[in-house]
């Protein structure tokens, strides 16, 4: 009764890559390195020394925010998720509204409410500005830390919602039949399948999130955007810096999406 | 009430769906060795009989005991009852093998993975046993080539014979089979039955609910016919299938052959 399993069902075979070589993409490639190459010449580039390592910097600048926000907004996502699917009615109420608000507003209104509404409310309390805790609240990146952190948490809770609710109901049933407790069933089963289903639309939340890092600069944080513009203001400079800048967010979201697309292929997937 | 040889003893057993009663009062006992086949028409209530065995299913009314020990239930104040202990259900069920309809492998594992999976992390075998068991129960079922692919990879018939190394995994007293073969390609039915007729061939103890009525004759050494939520008929297989009493098992036998 065994069949041939080959006939039944064909291995997976993922996508043949297709050549660098073939005529249309050689011509891409010309294209681009002529326009790079003219960029290179007949562009203004002699500011790149003076300003470098403040660039790098602000480059660091931004890849700590996107790399802190992403990660302890998703820590404050699973929870946000997960009570919106089993949670008793007033924290799903909580959650919801909370997602609701922060999507429902933009985030630059949000960033500015925190820098220039709370942060001036604290600066009036000498018992906070004894505290502690003052010499941090004195500074821009709290703010801007918790703003970007608060936006991902909102977005990435609302794509946790629908990644544990699709989890499939007989898997979780099996963990349960198999004598699961509830924590350990969350954590090997339900937890990991839904990571596993939304990485797709986590890289894409996680690429918009470091376009929304310039935001920041609005509120003196020195990230990558704030030093272009400074360069703009001192050598008053238009597209020189502007184009900089944009290779510079287009290097980072290819690096992105291809480390989610290593993440999203160790555990092929197939229809679900 | 310590009667050990006593694999399942399932006690008047009542479930309701809202107004819907599909459990009318359900006795059942497996002794050790017991191969149970219980087959009945679609609605006859033969899964949520089976469900409520290890809980996934809470019984209106009824008891259940395994090996001798009783679960212990409480009202839940809507005239159902909920496990009064949940470590309890949950010890309980781990000596219960259960195998569904749909397989329920878990996708983000490989098989191997899957079948060490209860082992590691819910009975706490050091994770080398487990994997020595684990390769030879797969080469058991004919699945050891495929211990480090992942289930969506696989036809049906290798995901339940997959599902089936799982619930053996745990050295279960008494394996739960749900309609194992009801949701498999006609072609892949034969391969997942002859690994269940191995097993019953060795006197594991097992309870089966199955439309493969040939299959049942086959294996089974008790069948029990279910309809509208009651226990019609019951005895050895021969006498069931060649010498039914009752006019219903009668007409179900005849509408199937």
């Amino acid at each position: 009764m065994m069949k041939d399993e080959a006939t039944i069902l064909p291995a997976y075979k993922p996508p043949k890559a297709r050549s660098l070589l073939e005529p249309h993409r050689l011509f891409l490639m010309a294209v681009f390195v002529g326009v790079f190459a003219c960029a290179v010449v007949f562009m203004r580039w002699d500011w790149l020394p003076k300003y470098q390592d403040r660039l790098i910097a602000g480059i660091w600048q931004t890849l700590v925010l996107l790399a802190t926000t992403s990660f302890f907004g998703f820590l404050l996502a699973v929870p946000l998720g997960l009570v919106q699917v089993t949670g008793p009615r007033p924290l799903k109420w909580l959650a919801n509204g909370f997602c609701t608000i922060i999507r429902g507003t933009p985030l630059l209104l949000q960033l500015w409410l925190l820098y220039y509404g709370l942060g001036s409310l604290f600066a009036q309390f000498p018992e906070i500005r004894q505290s502690f805790m003052w010499p941090y609240l004195r500074q821009a990146w709290p703010y801007g830390f918790t703003a970007l952190m608060l936006s991902f948490a909102a977005y990435e809770g609302e794509v946790m919602r629908g990644a544990f609710a699709g989890v499939p109901r007989g898997e979780l049933e099996a963990a349960r039949a198999f004598g699961m407790r509830r924590f350990t069933m969350f954590r090997r089963i339900w937890l990991p399948r839904a990571i596993q289903r939304s990485l797709p639309t986590l890289n894409g939340e996680t690429v918009l999130q470091l376009k929304s890092t310039p935001l920041v600069a609005t509120i003196t944080v020195m990230d990558t955007y704030s030093v272009i513009a400074k360069v703009r203001s001192d050598t008053l400079l238009t597209y020189e810096p502007l184009l900089l800048l944009a290779l510079i967010y287009l290097v980072l979201t290819g690096i992105l999406v291809v480390a989610f697309r290593y993440l999203e292929n160790r555990v092929p997937n197939r229809g679900a | 009430m310590s009667d050990t040889a006593q694999a399942i003893e399932v006690r008047d057993l009542h479930k309701r769906f809202g107004p819907l009663e599909v459990l009318k009062g359900v006795s059942l006992t497996a002794k050790q060795g017991d191969v149970i086949a219980i087959i009945g028409g679609s609605g006859s209530g033969k899964s949520t009989l089976l469900r409520c065995i290890n809980m996934l299913e809470l019984p209106s009314a009824g008891s259940v005991t395994v090996h001798g020990e009783t679960i212990e239930m409480k009202t839940d104040g809507h005239g159902g009852l909920i496990p009064s202990n949940r470590r309890q259900v949950q010890r309980i069920r781990t000596r219960l093998g259960m195998v569904f309809q749909s397989f329920n492998l878990w996708q983000h594992m490989t098989v191997l993975q899957n079948v060490i999976e209860v082992p590691v992390h819910v009975l706490k075998q050091p994770r080398d046993e487990a994997i020595a068991v684990a390769e030879t129960l797969l080469k058991r079922v004919g699945l050891y080539e495929k211990r480090d692919a992942y289930p969506a990879f696989m036809s049906g018939g290798q995901q339940q014979r997959a599902a089936i190394a799982r619930a053996l995994a745990i050295q279960p007293l008494v394996m739960l089979f749900d309609e194992p073969t009801s949701a498999l390609d006609p072609e892949l039915v034969g391969e997942v039955l002859s690994v269940i007729g191995d097993l019953a061939r060795e006197k594991r103890t097992m309870i089966l609910v199955t439309h493969e009525m040939k299959f049942a004759r086959q294996v089974a050494s008790h069948v029990v016919f279910l309809h509208g939520g009651v226990i019609e008929e019951q005895g050895p297989p021969q006498a069931i299938f060649e010498d039914p009493k009752s006019e219903r098992l009668k007409k179900f036998i005849s509408s199937i052959h």
